[in-house]
């Protein structure tokens, strides 16, 4: 079958299932729509954080980005994962035994303060929103490359299939398609994967094939790949820094402290039944993330080795330009991939030294999407890794979209505005939110602001330097009261925006920054990416010691602590 | 509160959070240190075709969270009956 049926029969099909599970699974309360109800297995809620947390740039990025750093990539790989290990030691139980709908709900009690949880509602909408528009652009980008349609109509495809199944079902509706996406995307992202490695080394597991030797000789392929890159002036791909240990160090721990306190991750771990469920999921989300996160480094390392051997040609004299590849013409026609003959030969140059390399582009994303057809695989699992891209891509914008809208619904018009509305009430308003919340984000995608590269960096900055504190100090210190959790979340918020706005921009617009990208400039050479470790430092320095010189939190606070630190006594998440 | 008594509840948190320093520490360890820090140093051992450096970095620390989650879910979950805190 052609390729393009194949793509949109198994796109549609993914669809379709994603619907009909929202038919099935309509919320009809409060509870339904903001915790699925509060009965969700652990495994199940494992499956569907996965989903949840893997998202368009997991799936479709991420490998791409570690095949041209190499070692240094693995900043995200243990920065993305290390995150579960804090959540489920430091946040998430806690949270669940305080058996709540939202994050903000929870700052403002343990804080006893509306100005606390509406700081709390601030942060949240900003780490979300420009979270969601790298999901919206991901779902225009796949409908555009996969299907051919226009990249407008394949964003509003995406944001119907989201409408249909976040607005009726609520988090109930999400959690079961996310399941749905999470076999979907790790099915289209280890097939391929499988493929290759059976191809360079003859092992089934690409984790296993990655420290493997190539097949028929007895070179490692890391080994191989090490010296080839540095046959091309490339630096040596298992050694090379992310500029320095330090700012590696700082990186990582950004990310794990940001993942640790995205609120649209946190939300899920508020859908099963016990205190110890939620720890269990916590492992069995990581369990299933990690499948792909282990797969990723391999696919990265096979497809760099794969796409230099193209390059190369069959003599290893430079590949024939008249003669290359079929995926080489169709991704050259994207724009994602640029041959430029600078010394007439008629043949592809490709080495480090940018005066001499004749690929002038090759987008980093190319290594996932375009790896199938340079293994030469069969059409369906090109056809697969769209559904795949879709899938991860719509699954975190729908948890995304529901942390955006119950904490518009809940914690500001519930919470703050008009606390008398009836349940009945609010259902309708949360699904109002959700609506307008999509509509505004398919906006955002139609029109990505300028500063729309940087931004899913600063979600985590913003997430590790205001949230994360704000909950962990909540559960493990009792001192803590709400002038110092203010003053922490707002200095950590502060100094982290600050940071990235002197080197990037006053909202990313070009001119206005004044300390300009220059890395002499950067404190203790920390790319702005990385700050989010300095600004969550900050914040718990600013509450230890605002706290320390204002009034205690009176006693039923003091207990509140007392009790979410024992898991005795859940209650069903329900509002009060 | 479901504690027998006061010194219980503060036994209970005491251990808890000896388990969580005991398992942070091994987090540290596996990413920061085995991961970054110590990874040059490490490279020059090697499991098949990886630096060790590297494995850890790329590998052996994901592999190691996913442990540490499980542990920590069944070593709480032992606590919890063993001051009468569980749930069930």
């Amino acid at each position: 079958m052609e390729l393009k049926t194949l793509t949109y029969l198994i796109v549609g099909a993914s669809f379709l299932l994603y619907i009909g599970i929202a038919i099935w699974s309509r919320a009809g309360s409060t509870q339904e729509f903001y915790v699925a109800g509060g009965g969700v297995h652990p495994v199940a809620n494992g499956m569907a954080t996965a989903a949840d947390w893997m998202s368009a740039a997991s799936f479709i990025s991420m490998a791409g980005l570690i095949a041209y750093m190499g070692y240094g990539g693995s900043v995200f790989l243990m920065g993305w994962t290390g995150g579960f290990v804090l959540l489920a030691m430091f946040l998430a139980p806690y949270l669940r035994k305080f058996g709540k709908f939202t994050v903000p709900e929870f700052i403002g009690e343990r804080y006893y303060s509306r100005t606390a949880r509406i700081v709390a509602v601030v942060c949240l909408i900003i780490c979300s929103v420009t979270y969601v528009i790298g999901q919206m652009k991901g779902v225009g980008v796949a409908f555009s490359r996969f299907l051919e349609v226009d990249y407008d109509i394949g964003l509003y495809v995406g944001m119907g299939i989201v409408f249909v199944y976040a607005v009726l079902g609520g988090m109930k509706g999400i959690t079961y398609t996310q399941i749905a996406q999470y076999c979907v995307l790790i099915f289209a992202f280890t097939i391929p994967a499988i493929f290759i490695s059976l191809n360079l080394t003859g092992s089934p597991f690409p984790q296993l094939g990655l420290g493997s030797t190539l097949v028929g000789s007895d070179t490692y392929l890391l080994d191989k790949l090490d010296l080839v890159l540095q046959d091309l002036g490339f630096a040596e791909y298992s050694t090379q820094d992310r500029l320095s240990k330090l700012n590696m160090f700082a990186y990582t721990l950004s990310l794990m402290i940001g993942t640790a306190g995205l609120p649209h991750v946190i939300i899920r771990f508020f859908t099963v039944p016990k205190v110890s469920d939620a720890r269990k999921s916590a492992g069995w989300a990581l369990l299933f993330i990690a499948i792909l996160y282990t797969t990723a480094p391999a696919v990265s390392g096979m497809a760099r080795l794969n796409l230099i051997d193209t390059f190369d040609g069959k003599d290893g004299a430079g590949l024939i330009y008249e003669e290359r590849p079929q995926w080489f013409k169709n991704w050259e026609k994207t724009g994602l991939l640029e041959f430029e003959d600078k010394n007439g030969d008629g043949r592809v140059t490709h080495v480090a030294d940018p005066a001499v390399d004749e690929m002038v582009t090759i987008d980093r994303d190319i290594i996932v999407l375009a790896n199938p057809e340079i293994a030469r695989l069969p059409n369906w699992v090109i056809a697969l890794v769209a559904a795949g891209g879709l899938a991860a891509a719509l699954s975190t914008a729908a948890g995304l979209l529901l942390a955006i809208s119950s904490a518009i619904s809940h914690d500001l018009l519930k919470g703050v505005f008009a606390p008398n509305i009836s349940e009945k009430q609010e259902l309708r308003a949360s699904r109002i939110a959700m609506a307008v919340a999509i509509a505004f984000a398919g906006y955002l995608g139609l029109n990505p602001p300028d500063f729309a590269a940087g931004t899913v960096a600063l979600a985590f900055g913003l997430a590790a330097s205001s949230i994360f504190p704000a909950l962990m100090l909540g559960i493990f210190s009792k001192r803590i009261n709400k002038e110092g959790a203010i003053a922490g979340m707002l200095a950590g918020l502060g100094v982290t925006l600050f940071y990235v706005f002197q080197h990037k921009g006053v909202m990313f617009i070009p001119g206005t920054e004044f300390l300009g990208g220059m890395n002499e400039n950067w404190f203790l050479g920390i790319e702005p990416n990385a700050f989010g470790a300095v600004g969550a430092a900050v914040n718990f320095v600013v509450a230890f010691a605002v706290s320390k010189v204002t009034a205690a939190p009176p006693s039923s606070v003091q207990e509140l602590v007392e009790h979410i630190r024992v898991p005795k006594g859940v209650d069903p998440a329900k509002a009060h | 509160m479901a504690f027998q008594s006061e010194q219980d509840a503060k036994a209970y948190w005491r251990e808890h959070l000896r388990l969580m320093f005991i398992l942070s520490a091994i987090w540290f360890a596996v990413s920061f240190g085995c991961g970054i820090l110590l990874a040059d140093w490490l490279n020059q051992f090697r499991l098949g075709g990886y630096k060790l450096g590297f494995w850890f970095a790329q590998q052996g620390s994901i592999y190691t969270f996913v442990i540490l989650i499980f542990v920590y879910a069944r070593q709480m979950g032992r606590l919890d009956k063993k001051y009468g805190v569980s749930e069930d």
